[in-house]
């Protein structure tokens, strides 16, 4: 548009209270014959007493103008603004008009009403709109007629289920839900080795459903999978079968509704859902690992749609996943590890701890293979029920994971050959033939509580840990 | 009239034309790259057997481990050093 006319103008709706009890006042000025503008904002013959109001049903010169609350009076000299009144305030109106007597027998001041621009989701469609912002992604223009959702499957960004269709408003919203500049990179992703903005995360995030409040978990989780210890590369395009996963800690997972308790690694919690899927649309679309070409699984699993969770931390018994991790109480993180899946542990009889460990052992040692310990992982998600066993016996997760060692031992005469190890077990298997290994190498254990308050389960996250692909924890940052 | 954002890293792939094949091995430098993954080197210890017995110069490289990408000095390593390359996978 061409710049502000020059002189006084104002905002005004005809919805507004105020507005209609001003309008003598704003009769008065256009009377005396100075450059002045009044912009309806719902309904140009508003106000009545006015002749040539413009119409501002579009919003553009509110918008432009940043009003917030109607009525607003500017003051404008060579395209500039000189001065502003909000709302009605007669001395400030006379101030800026240079006229007195204004509204006689209005009371000295009246506070306006919230301006049209204000309305939920209308500040997004006025920034798409009019505002110039700094997107810097392509456009795709799809006639009114056509299916957005379904461009988005011809265009091949989704992972099987629609998407929600990324148009600029929806990004806009996900952006202003972060502090950071959507060109900011946060890294390398794999497999192209390209760059991974702000903006595109953006994008991907929407189009996963998620909502604005859940963007900095999203992006404390691609940040996560951009540090070279997770191994990013590695864990999309190998033939084993798992998928990052995202589990939450801190009070960022109340806040927006992340779920840690019943089917706490299932279907129906927003959050849960679309943060992981997030994360893999990310690096589906800006990474290009796709599966088929980059993404080499055999099996994968359906933890590669999303598999994101909060650790449950209410019983305030144990230190969280983060704490125990060196990170503060009161800190919000994500922590990216590798899963293949979940594997239940079903003990309804066990009443002491140790009775308890005895049960979780065999279950451990058996994942990949009994005699698997090359490269072996996995996150122990001790379910509610068997935590009260512990908590009343006072055993702290250390304690577990102490108890538990001398049972995850794997004879030597079993070991498994393969993932690099051959040369190991060779030498191992010649010299020391009675003796045993551990199932998992120093911290790829790691216990944690969630799931629902009924049930004496306890279940296992297995996953992969080497020395190219480890758990990796963010703090979320605003 | 509605706008998408394009999700993806807008990447134009880059089409590069292959290298001519070599009429002959005659003369050239293979290098063998071992990418850590199991039994790869067994097989490039046959392919070494066979390109040495036709009398063709091996140079072997190895590369740490088989989940990440080769590190670029590696590559370029590789490319100064010699003509041709094989990469192993294997299991």
């Amino acid at each position: 548009m061409k710049r502000f006319p020059d002189g006084l103008i104002a905002v005004v709706k005809r919805d507004c209270p105020t507005c209609a009890a001003i309008e003598p006042a704003l009769a008065q000025l256009a009377a005396r014959g100075a450059p002045f503008t009044v912009y309806s904002q719902d309904d140009p013959a508003f106000p009545a007493g006015v002749r040539g109001v413009a119409d501002d049903r579009s919003l553009e010169v509110s918008y432009r103008l940043g009003v917030q609350i109607v009525p607003t009076l500017v003051r404008m000299k060579d395209g500039k603004e000189e001065g502003r009144a909000i709302g009605w305030n007669r001395a400030e109106w006379e101030a800026l008009s240079g006229m007195r007597g204004l509204g006689p027998g209005l009371p000295e001041n009246r506070p306006g009403c919230g301006s049209r621009t204000e309305e939920p989701g209308m500040r997004h469609r006025l920034a798409a709109r009019f505002g110039g912002v700094p997107i810097q992604s392509r456009k795709i223009e799809i006639p009114d007629e056509a299916d957005a959702i379904e461009l988005c499957y011809d265009r091949g960004w989704s992972d099987g289920l629609p998407l929600v269709p990324p148009t600029l408003e929806r990004v806009l919203a996900m952006l202003e839900a972060t502090t950071r500049a959507p060109d900011e990179v946060l890294g390398i992703m794999p497999p192209d080795r390209v760059e991974c903005s702000v903006e595109k995360v953006a994008v991907n995030a929407v189009m996963a459903g998620c909502k604005p409040e859940y963007f900095p978990v999203v992006l404390a989780a691609v940040e996560a999978a951009l540090v070279p210890e997770f191994g990013l590369h590695g864990v999309l395009c190998t033939t084993n079968a798992i998928a990052p996963v995202v589990m939450v800690n801190g009070p960022v997972a109340k806040r927006i509704g992340m779920n840690a308790k019943g089917n706490v690694f299932g279907q129906g919690n927003r959050a849960n859902a679309t943060i992981g899927r997030a994360l893999q649309l990310v690096v589906r679309n800006v990474g290009g690992g796709r599966p088929g070409e980059m993404d080499r699984a055999c099996f994968g699993t359906p933890g590669k749609y999303s598999f994101c969770f909060a650790e449950d931390e209410d019983d305030g018994v144990w230190e969280s996943y983060a704490v125990e991790k060196g990170f503060a109480r009161g800190a919000s993180t994500v922590t990216l590890f590798t899963g293949d899946g979940v594997a239940p542990i079903i003990d309804q009889v066990a009443r002491s701890p140790e009775e308890l460990v005895r049960s979780y052992a065999p279950c451990l040692r058996a994942i990949y293979h009994e005699g698997q310990v090359a490269d072996v992982a996995a996150f122990l998600a001790i379910g509610p029920e068997h935590a009260r066993v512990f908590y009343q016996a006072g055993w702290t997760k250390r304690r577990i994971k102490d108890e538990l060692a001398p049972l995850l031992q794997v004879p030597v005469g079993s070991l498994k050959r393969g993932f690099g190890i051959d040369d190991d077990v060779a030498r191992l298997k010649a010299e020391r033939p009675d003796a045993s290994v551990p199932k998992f190498k120093t911290g790829s254990l790691n216990i944690i509580r969630a799931g629902g308050s009924a049930g004496l389960f306890s279940a296992i996250i297995s996953g992969l840990g080497s020395i190219t692909i480890n758990p990796v924890t963010k703090e979320v940052r605003p | 009239m509605t706008e998408l954002l394009d999700p993806t890293s807008e990447r134009a792939p880059l089409a590069r034309p292959r290298i001519a094949r070599p009429q002959s091995l005659g003369g050239r430098t293979v290098a063998l790259l071992d990418i850590a993954k199991q039994r790869g080197d067994v097989f490039l210890g046959r392919i070494a057997e066979l390109l040495e017995s036709r009398g063709v110069r091996v140079k072997r490289y190895r590369k740490q481990r088989f989940s990440i990408v080769a590190p670029p000095e590696l590559l370029r390593q590789i490319r100064a050093e010699c003509d041709l390359a094989v990469e192993a996978l294997a299991d």
